[in-house]
């Protein structure tokens, strides 16, 4: 299914530009955009497009498993707190607090639960699988909130952010446009590998769990395995996300575990489109600024969950491939 | 002898045979709940994430109704007929243009729908939780503690909705509708029976169980936004363990977790007990992932 | 010759219909009729299209192209509940009866209808006890209790009680002892009597031959062959073409 680049040019006009080269140009232009875009924003909507990315991305490990193996998780809040809380111990344990450090805490934290969550709940069907992550998400809850003496329980950990250190090259305090232009690397990071992962062969057996998984059972491959793995990858970006926020914010707080942020990710990528891996960013970025006007135009206190919540399910029932979903084929050549 | 005598004065009777009667108390509303989940999921194969709003919003409505005529029993049966409508709502408007589709869409679907009702009620009642006063006073003596009627009344009265319904379901041309759908939708088509409308109507069922086991909940604890996230998880753990779809299961799985749940609280803190239910669903997904009280694996 | 026919409109006519199971392109235009009283046979090898013909009447599978009409009235993309309400009954290929309903319950998913008074109920339900004393006996047995042959019974008792004016019969005889082959035809006959009109899908030549006055016969999704049953036997070179080995 991989197409050579420069194969088949598409017919846009006149211009007669292959697939990938397109793809290539609409992406810089989108980076340069979002690098460019901290030099004229406020300080506010600085930190506001930060944390669109740092929610873009943990949407994004869960469209691997939503989008590309066809598995329903509500257990992203678990990978995500653990990876904020890894952070957080880094932080807070070794002197000076070192940015790295936290990343690989934060990533190893999230992949304990990713191999606890992926071990029981491969074995099973949607519904079951969906409601097990859910399950965990809980328990990973409750083990947190109630163990206060590690974690702070209600009130979380509050930890100090460390330097942008690049051994020897640079080393110096974040600033809100530095720290974008940080997460802003990750997240494009992250993208580029998870883009390459879904067009690997590894990508194209996943895809095909999720069209019809007894039949690819049935022509051999060990479908568990391969859903753990899945489960696995799409932990340890769940979990960068999760140390990005630890990092940006500073503080680590149980209420992320509990999976009512799963479910605020899945919608994301509902609305965003699921099997784009961009669409889950857009649609993280389309929610929280929706979010944000209705708070601006109806006060702080307006539930903005009941008419979001609306267009949610509308768009399931009417548009369930989400904003981005037209394009869907197009960003998977 | 003196050992096993000491063992035997360790154990806090009083204490297991309280807790036993808290068990069976919560177990039984926690059944009524399960019920209409696994009824739901067993005839149209939809995971109703919203079932604990249906519950929360079922005991605002007995708040509300209370509030106005002081009747507790209005409040009951007036709260159980307006859930059932507004679940049979639901059903038409959100989840019939999903059939066909891919089940994850329900989950979805119904996930947003939580959302919603549960911002509504916040939005609406604010986030003080609300009381609903006791409709029976007296209590009795338990060891040292007074341990009020009522709770039994609540267990009594889940058992006899649940009994009820069971009566209906096999009795009667509407019980042999939902019967014969859940076994087999296409032939029950095939027969004239309308299922779409069997689905409405079940759905409208289970919603007003839920929404009768929040009014009988709701003097026990106070009523706010978020009761309803505790006992849908609670709910889905026992309709998984209890065999999905599967009526007696469930109830038997309601009253098996409370139990163990309860006797848990004389060890361990009420928010970490949690985890007892936890650990069942797991042993059950591991070893019998059919049901715990499934008579034979399928 | 073709047996034409009459010039009054056919109770059940299938026009040209073409179906698809996702991708699969099952059925090539279909067209058939069937007359009130009719007993009309549809032989083919397996997987021809002969079930999702019948499907397709019985509005369980919708076509792309094509209709179908009941009486003069186009009946497509009507929901199979209601067709079944407008007479149309089916007897599925492996019976499906409700296994935990009990035999009588399984008669009442279609005597619990609107306008039946309880005299007419109890006339149906005696009727269907002579024709199957078996199932009397058995009335408040689980269904998936019974043997393959009662239930087959069962499911044809149930579609009777629909008062159908057609009643769609997949591969009956389908694993049954010959005694039992033998009593499908008897019931067969019987149900013509009663002016009933039957679509019997079949691999069982001789029998449909029998019971049947007109056949179609059908390959790779469309209609083949049609002629009067009286026509051809079994060892027909026609038959040995589309239904040989």
């Amino acid at each position: 299914m991989t197409t050579a680049p420069l194969d088949k040019p598409l017919s846009l006009g006149k211009t007669r530009l292959g697939h990938t080269t397109i793809f290539w140009i609409g992406f810089c232009v989108v980076i340069a955009v979002l690098a460019a875009a901290p030099l004229i924003l406020s300080e506010f909507w600085r930190r506001f497009l930060t944390e669109v990315l740092i929610w873009g991305l943990l949407a994004m490990s869960s469209d691997l498993l939503i989008g590309y193996t066809g598995m329903i998780s509500f257990g992203h809040s678990a990978f995500f707190g653990l990876g904020m809380y890894g952070a957080g111990a880094a932080l807070l344990l070794v002197k000076p607090p070192n940015l790295w450090l936290a990343i690989l805490f934060g990533l190893t934290g999230a992949a304990g639960a990713a191999l606890f969550v992926a071990y029981f709940s491969t074995r099973l069907r949607d519904i079951y699988f969906a409601i097990t992550t859910l399950i965990f998400s809980q328990i990973f809850y409750v083990v947190i909130f109630t163990w206060t003496s590690l974690t702070g329980g209600e009130n979380g950990l509050i930890f100090t952010r460390p330097h942008l250190s690049i051994p020897f090259i640079y080393d110096a305090r974040f600033t809100s446009t530095t720290m974008h232009w940080f997460v802003l690397a990750v997240v494009t990071a992250s993208y580029l590998i998870l883009r390459r992962v879904t067009q690997s062969p590894f990508g194209m057996v996943l895809q095909s769990i999720r069209e019809n998984e007894p039949r690819t059972r049935a022509i051999g491959y060990p479908v568990a395995r391969y859903k753990m793995m899945s489960v696995m990858l799409s932990g340890l970006f769940a979990g960068l996300a999760g140390v990005l926020y630890a990092v940006q914010n500073e503080f680590a707080a149980p209420n992320f575990v509990y999976f009512l942020t799963s479910g605020d990710t899945v919608i994301y990528n509902v609305i965003g489109g699921i099997g784009t891996l961009v669409g889950p960013i857009v649609g993280s970025g389309f929610f929280l600024l929706a979010r944000e006007l209705l708070a601006r135009m109806f006060g702080e206190q307006f539930p903005y969950l009941i008419p979001l919540g609306m267009v949610f399910i509308v768009m399931i029932i009417f548009l369930p491939q989400g904003l981005l979903g037209f394009a869907r084929r197009w960003l998977n050549r | 002898m003196d050992a096993v005598a000491q063992f035997f004065n360790a154990i806090p009777l009083d204490l297991i045979i309280i807790q036993t009667v808290n068990g069976i108390v919560t177990g039984m509303i926690l059944a009524l709940i399960a019920s209409g989940l696994t009824l739901i999921f067993g005839i149209m194969d939809v995971v109703n994430f919203a079932h604990g709003e249906l519950f929360m919003l079922g005991a605002y409505v007995g708040v509300v109704v209370v509030a106005a005529t002081g009747s507790f029993w209005l409040a009951l049966v007036g709260s159980a007929l307006i859930l059932a409508i507004i679940g049979a709502a639901m059903q038409i408007l959100t989840l019939r243009p999903l059939i066909g589709r891919d089940p994850l869409n329900t989950i979805l679907a119904t996930f947003g729908i939580s959302l919603v009702l549960q911002n509504y009620a916040l939005w609406q009642f604010g986030p003080v939780s609300r009381k609903i006063p006791d409709p029976m006073s007296s209590s009795f003596t338990l060891f040292y503690l007074q341990y009020p009627w009522y709770r039994i009344f609540i267990a009594a009265l889940s058992a006899a909705i649940i009994g009820g319904f069971y009566l209906f379901l096999k009795h009667g041309k509407f019980g042999i509708w939902i019967r014969a759908t859940a076994q087999d939708r296409v032939m029950a088509q095939a027969m004239g029976i309308p299922v779409p409308l069997v689905h409405t109507g079940v759905f409208a069922i289970g919603s007003a169980m839920a929404a009768a086991s929040g009014v009988l909940f709701a003097p026990t604890t106070g009523v706010d936004h978020t009761m309803g996230l505790d006992w849908v998880l609670k709910a889905f753990i026992v309709v998984v363990v209890g065999g999905m779809g599967n009526l007696g299961g469930s109830i038997a799985a309601a009253i098996f977790v409370s139990l163990l749940e309860s006797y848990a609280t004389i060890w361990l803190d009420p928010s970490q007990a949690v985890i007892v239910s936890f650990v069942v669903l797991i042993l059950t997904l591991l070893f019998r992932p059919t049901g715990l009280f499934v008579p034979t694996p399928k | 010759m073709s047996a034409a026919d009459d010039s009054a409109t056919p109770l059940v006519l299938v026009e040209d219909v073409h179906t698809y199971y996702g991708k699969s392109h099952i059925l090539h235009g279909v067209t058939l009729s069937v007359a009130a009283g009719e007993v009309v046979g549809l032989l083919g090898r397996n997987g021809v299209g002969k079930s999702t013909t019948l499907k397709t009447i019985m509005g369980l599978v919708q076509p792309s192209h094509g209709a179908v009409l009941l009486d003069g009235n186009a009946i497509t993309g009507l929901a199979p509940h209601k067709l079944a309400r407008m007479g149309i009954g089916y007897v599925p290929e492996d019976r499906r009866i409700f296994r935990s309903l009990t035999v009588m319950e399984n008669l009442r998913t279609g005597l619990d209808r609107d306008g039946v008074t309880a005299d007419r109920r109890k006339a149906l339900l005696d009727k269907v006890f002579a024709y199957f004393p078996v199932l009397a006996e058995r009335r408040n047995q689980a269904g998936g209790t019974l043997s393959g042959g009662e239930q087959q019974m069962l499911a044809i008792a149930r579609a009777m009680m629909l008062e159908p004016k057609i009643i769609l019969l997949d591969e009956p005889t389908e694993g049954l002892m010959p005694r039992m082959v033998s009593q499908i035809g008897e019931i067969i006959e019987v149900l013509h009597q009663e002016g009933v009109a039957i679509l019997l899908v079949e691999q069982n030549v001789p029998l449909t031959l029998a019971a049947s006055r007109r056949v179609y016969i059908m390959e790779k999704g469309a209609v083949r062959h049609h002629c009067a049953s009286s026509e051809i036997d079994a060892n027909d070179p026609v038959i040995k073409q589309y239904l040989g080995v």
